[in-house]
């Protein structure tokens, strides 16, 4: 830093400054939002807590117990697993374990640590969210980006069309369809794995692409769909901008303009969308690992609220709850590289 | 008159909800190297629109262009996308109205200069860099080595018109296009920025076509004038002329609507009264008549031609010369002085 200021004719420019105090500015606004991601991590906490204890749900002592369930058997249960005590009691004890030992508790189902049993379904989650979510740009962007050059050209139409349908189509309807017709157990045409055919990548990579390639494509229809819609969106309102004008003035080649000028602007705000939606996921597909069977968090999920297993819903809800706060938290700071006229 | 720039019966109209638009309804005028056209007129008039067509930018869609562009007696509308492209920027270059939006927002000013370069001539980064801040350096920029890597959110108005005014000429252009270039700027700024267009004009020789509804930016700096309205040019000359004597009664309309420091302050500005025509469906006759106070029964049905009044000073209306002259002498600001 020079001592004597420099001689400006106009606006002194604050920028290398603000840049150097950018990373200790950028630093304080991480924190502040962590501690704030701590805040919400309780509150979903007593929510779920809340939530179970409000609604009607089979009472667990019993569903443990089984089917020859005598009165004394289900007491003890209840004893053993603590729902014998006051809720907040329960509450107090659950958020106790779980901020002095990361202990989500152990599931009245199975007795096995929910966090192990997250933890190693993580896998099978992660799989199928990242082949997804390539899966989704891989279509979204191109097919939005086309449609946007030529709107309402009759590829555009058909697209959007398209896209329509894709956003309108349940996952759960998609999925069975897409068994029904290519599945290697039950399908018209032996093309992808069935349900039930997941292999960890570790074991055998290729099985576990054939096996989560439908998976895939299901649960990516409805994101490419969107995304089509958004890009296509998102470059139609860009290009009309000034500084497009400005980029062929310049004498540029058409595809420069698209795509440096053009489409640059038009992501920007995708990356955000595709962080969060990413966050969700990684909390758990329910319906798509529910339909395919693959044993991840989201089918988790799905058992333990079945099963009225409170430990497991409350693992897997604060589970996808920090997936969000975090996708949240990295979108923020990524947008900031990506827009340099945001500042926090 | 063959100037660097000829622009011969230029007709841009495109299809609308409402019909088909006639934003530019056969303009014809030239511009010489080293000397500057200032087209003046309101909102609407078809002044940008002209200006876009000339290099092929008109934004609306279904645009239908039709005419001649004579760019060095080449015809700009019948070149391919390509060679069309190959003028753009390199010997045609232009700057808009408001530079905040015309700068790409996610881009430093420098990398845009650069790549206005680099669009054209088969340069090494560092050489465009370099040759994007001696660009700096002439439209006056302050610390050019170091605004070359800020963002244009990060500089002033009058920097960001900077800014656009070296990237328009770090290739020497052969012609500059002005879009309303002051309109979005302080006035101090205003003023600055016109000097600056003057001093690089006489510098390299550069044609200047300067678009503005400003008719004080346009005494500043012009040596032609063209009046437009509605689509049309209703008068066209010497800067000279057209301020000690102007024939349409439009230009009588905006000559009068200057404010100016050396009338008496009771003096009220006449505004033109009315609002521009429908461009869908335009007056029948002369399209100014409806707001014309000077309007005959003929201008109701006869739309007047372009016709020169005296040399190279075109007007057009059907008034009698000795009644325009008359009337101007009664509406002429006094003292006359021209800017």
């Amino acid at each position: 830093m020079a001592i004597a200021p420099s001689i400006e004719l106009e606006r002194p420019g604050p920028p290398r400054a603000l840049r150097s105090a950018l990373t200790s500015s950028m630093a304080r606004y991480i924190v502040r939002r962590l501690a704030w991601a701590v805040v919400m991590l309780v509150v979903v906490s007593a929510l779920t807590f809340l939530i179970f204890y409000t609604f009607p749900s089979a009472d667990p002592a019993a569903l443990r117990a089984g089917r020859q369930a005598t009165p004394q058997l289900i007491a003890q249960i209840r004893h053993a697993l603590g729902l014998d005590k006051p809720v907040y009691e329960q509450f107090l004890i659950y958020m106790k374990n779980l901020g002095l030992h990361f202990d989500l508790g152990y599931s009245y189902q199975n007795n096995i640590p929910v966090r192990q049993e997250i933890f190693s379904r993580l896998p099978a989650t992660l799989s199928l969210t990242a082949g997804a979510v390539v899966v989704w740009m891989l279509i979204g962007i191109p097919v939005g980006v086309l449609s946007a050059i030529r709107p309402r050209s009759i590829g555009d139409r058909i697209a959007m069309g398209g896209a329509l349908v894709g956003i309108s189509a349940p996952v759960y309807w998609l999925g069975l369809v897409g068994l029904f017709l290519f599945a290697s157990d039950i399908g018209k045409v032996h093309l992808f794995g069935g349900a039930g055919s997941y292999v960890p990548l570790t074991q055998d990579p290729g099985a576990w692409f054939r096996s989560l390639l439908l998976p895939w494509f299901v649960l990516a229809a409805a994101f490419a769909a969107f995304y089509a819609r958004m890009v296509r969106g998102n470059l139609i309102d860009v290009m009309g901008e000034d500084y497009i004008r400005t980029a062929r003035a310049k004498g540029l080649s058409e595809r420069r303009v698209i795509f440096r000028h053009g489409l640059r602007a038009a992501l920007t705000p995708v990356v955000t969308i595709a962080g969060l939606d990413i966050g969700i996921l990684l909390g758990g597909a329910v319906l798509t690992e529910t339909v395919f069977n693959i044993p991840g968090v989201g089918r988790f999920a799905y058992d333990s609220i079945v099963n009225s297993d409170l430990p497991a819903i409350q693992g897997t809800v604060l589970f996808g709850a920090v997936f969000i706060i975090v996708a949240n938290l990295i979108v923020d700071i990524l947008y900031a590289f990506l827009d340099p006229r945001v500042r926090y | 008159m063959a100037g660097l720039l000829e622009i011969r019966d230029l007709r841009v109209s495109f299809q609308t909800g409402d019909g088909i638009v006639h934003a530019v309804d056969g303009v014809s005028t030239s511009v010489e190297r080293g000397k500057t056209l200032g087209v003046v007129g309101e909102s609407g008039s078809g002044k940008s629109v002209t200006a876009l067509s000339v290099i092929g930018l008109t934004r609306l869609p279904n645009a239908v262009v039709s005419g001649q562009v004579l760019f060095d007696g080449v015809d700009l509308l019948q070149l391919s996308s390509d060679r069309l492209r190959s003028i753009r920027g390199r010997r045609i270059a232009m700057i808009f109205q408001d530079p905040l939006s015309s700068l790409h927002p996610l881009y430093r000013v420098g990398w845009q200069i650069e790549e206005a370069i680099m669009a054209h001539e088969w340069v090494s980064r560092r050489n465009a860099r370099r040759r994007a801040i001696d660009a700096m350096r002439a439209v006056e920029m302050p610390n050019p080595a170091e605004v070359v890597d800020r963002y244009p959110h990060e500089l002033s108005g009058g920097m960001r018109q900077r800014a656009m005014i070296a990237m328009a000429l770090v290739l020497n252009p052969d012609v500059l296009i002005a879009d309303e270039p002051t309109t979005a700027l302080d006035v101090t700024v205003q003023a600055q920025i016109l000097e600056l267009i003057r001093g690089l004009q006489r510098d390299f020789d550069t044609a200047v076509v300067l678009i503005t509804h400003d008719f004080g930016v346009i005494a500043e700096i012009a040596d032609d004038v063209a009046v437009m309205y509605a689509g049309r040019i209703v008068e066209q000359g010497p800067i000279g002329t057209i301020l000690e004597a102007p024939e349409h009664p439009y230009t009588w309309g905006l000559l009068q609507s200057i404010p100016r420091l050396d009338t008496p302050r009771h003096e009220r500005l006449q505004p033109i009264k009315g609002m521009p025509p429908s461009l869908v469906h335009p007056p029948t006759g002369c399209h100014f008549h409806p707001r014309c106070p000077y309007a005959m029964p003929m201008c109701r049905t006869m739309d007047p031609e372009l016709l020169e009044s005296n040399q190279g000073h075109f007007v057009a209306c059907h008034l009698p010369v000795a009644e325009k002259r008359r009337i101007w002498r009664e509406l002429r600001p006094e003292p006359a002085e021209a800017a």
